[in-house]
């Protein structure tokens, strides 16, 4: 599934970020490089502070790196753009516009004709199931429903990639499950790459062809793992010993990770 | 979890709602006429009051001679011209105050000195300056209105959800976009607040502008029938007054939970 030969879709070389935090500066990102082959799914997990979120947030365009280059589609990142959708662990709808308007946002930013925007608002409010709520306000929403309508609104723009930030980590169990069984379910029809960022080992493991776990203080990458279980991924996979041995191995990465020292500076 | 419960508490709270409701309009029944009763009792009993009687009766002369509407009618004119005024031109300042840096350091010092002057205290410069027609008097309620709804405008603005102004700007929205589609929905409710403060501050001004200055107007009566000891007709100058502010600030709410209906604690 992931071509290695092929130009990386995101190309991330070398990137630092490093907040003046008085004398003693904070090495966010110390030095990251990372490729991700179209069609991937790549999940990133690590301790808080180990940059995972800035990382996304650069190649989002939402912030700039201090040093390094990151490149989508072998083009430099230099600001947000509706080629790079975005979800948010915090929904971030617009809480004074429907379930449709928020869904047609990107759209109408884009000039897309009306006609237009209505049916492929229409289509996607229909593939995260939120048909009966398309004129419903996103305060009458659950989380679960605010997410996917979220998620409808990034795809309405047609994104070439998605990047995830802890986009289920507010949510209850039982419906994040349900969520990363739709997000398979969903890429697994268009294999849209996607960079997903979260702090949970399962979750990190049941989606991701490769698992990039990072490390903190400063913050690099300590390990990729293979993920070499196959799609459709289903509750089963979740149980068999193939799973839980590759769930222990991303847990020893994240949780028994050496402290390096921070040079000084 | 959270999402489940919180929205079983809504359930569980509704049904008690108009019942609630009931008892509290009940109450402010039973409230309104004790005191009008007890406003007659005093009356009677020898104070210098007139009976809410006869301050009907007078307000039954004003409003067959004409007098009462002429008088509403140019008080009214006065606070919604400055007040309008007032309303457009704060939401404007305080606009290109929360999204310029540049601006909010140049206008803030300004804005925070006025603040500290009651608005009537400039009649007497403004009289001087813009002689005793409808100008001063506007004027005065304009830089009252103004000065309570700038600085909620521009909080407003300054507290938009950076989260929301990153959703807009990866979906490609420019500043325009967000601006016109994020900034000004978002600010709303704070722009709202601050018009029914500036309501409520221009009105104030007003009555006391008019008894100051001015040949029409409810402050302007009262101000007369002071002359010829007239009680009943400064009562009816009174609750004009008070009646008239109570109706324009529940229009304003009304308008104002219309606009900000899709906010989240509600």
């Amino acid at each position: 599934m992931s071509t290695p030969e092929s130009t990386p879709k995101i190309s991330v070389r070398d990137v630092q970020k490093v907040f003046p935090v008085g004398k003693d500066p904070f090495v966010a990102l110390g030095g990251v490089s990372l490729d991700i082959a179209d069609n991937e799914f790549v999940t990133v997990v690590g301790p808080s502070g180990c940059g995972k979120s800035t990382l996304l947030n650069i190649l989002a365009g939402l912030e700039q790196p201090t040093g390094g280059t990151a490149l989508v589609d072998g083009k430099p990142v230099t600001g947000p753009g509706p080629e790079r959708g975005v979800i948010f662990q915090q929904y971030a709808l617009f809480p004074w516009l429907t379930v449709r308007e928020n869904v047609e946002f990107g759209m109408r930013t884009a000039k897309v004709p009306k006609e237009e925007q209505r049916e492929r608002a229409e289509h996607f409010i229909r593939l995260v199931g939120l048909e009966q709520f398309a004129d419903a306000l996103p305060k009458t929403l659950s989380g679960g429903m605010k997410q996917r309508c979220a998620i409808a609104r990034a795809y309405a723009v047609n994104p070439s990639i998605l990047l995830m930030d802890e986009p289920f980590g507010a949510l209850d169990a039982l419906t994040r499950v349900r969520l990363q069984e739709q997000l398979l379910d969903t890429w697994s029809k268009d294999r849209r790459t996607v960079m997903f960022i979260t702090h949970d080992v399962d979750e990190a493991v049941f989606l991701a062809n490769r698992v990039v776990v990072m490390a903190a203080r400063p913050g690099r990458i300590a390990e990729i793992i293979d993920v070499d279980l196959p799609y459709p991924r289903d509750e089963d996979m979740r149980l068999s010993p193939e799973f839980g041995a590759l769930r222990n191995r991303v847990w020893h990465a994240v949780y028994h990770q050496r402290q390096i020292k921070e040079p000084a500076k | 979890m959270a999402v489940t419960s919180a929205g079983a508490t809504r359930a569980d709270n509704a049904p008690a709602r108009p019942r609630k409701n009931r008892t509290f309009l009940v109450l402010n029944i039973i409230s309104i006429v004790a005191g009008i009763a007890i406003w007659w009792g005093l009356s009677l009993a020898g104070l210098q009051f007139p009976t809410p009687a006869e301050v009907v009766s007078a307000a039954w002369k004003m409003i067959q001679d004409g007098t009462l509407a002429t008088d509403v009618g140019a008080s009214l004119g006065r606070v919604l011209a400055g007040f309008a005024l007032g309303s457009i031109a704060a939401v404007i300042v305080g606009f290109v105050m929360g999204w310029y840096t540049v601006a909010r350091g140049l206008f803030e010092p300004w804005i925070q000195f006025f603040r500290t002057i009651p608005p009537l205290a400039m009649l007497p410069l403004v009289l001087v300056l813009m002689g005793i027609g409808e100008s001063p008097k506007i004027f005065v309620i304009f830089l009252a209105a103004f000065l309570s709804c700038v600085i909620s405008t521009y909080q407003g603005v300054v507290n938009v959800d950076r989260t929301l102004i990153n959703a807009a700007r990866v979906l490609g929205a420019g500043d325009g976009t967000i601006f016109g589609r994020v900034v000004v929905p978002a600010s709303t409710p704070f722009i709202l607040v601050g018009m029914r403060v500036g309501l409520g501050s221009a009105w104030g001004t007003l009555v006391a502008a008019e008894l100051l200055a001015a040949q029409a107007g409810l402050g302007h009566r009262m101000q007369s029938a002071q002359l010829y000891y007239d009680l009943p007709t400064i009562f009816v100058g009174i609750i004009a007054i008070g009646v008239l502010g109570l109706i324009m600030d529940r229009l304003l709410m009304i308008a104002g939970n219309k606009l900000t209906a899709w906010q989240e604690n509600r």
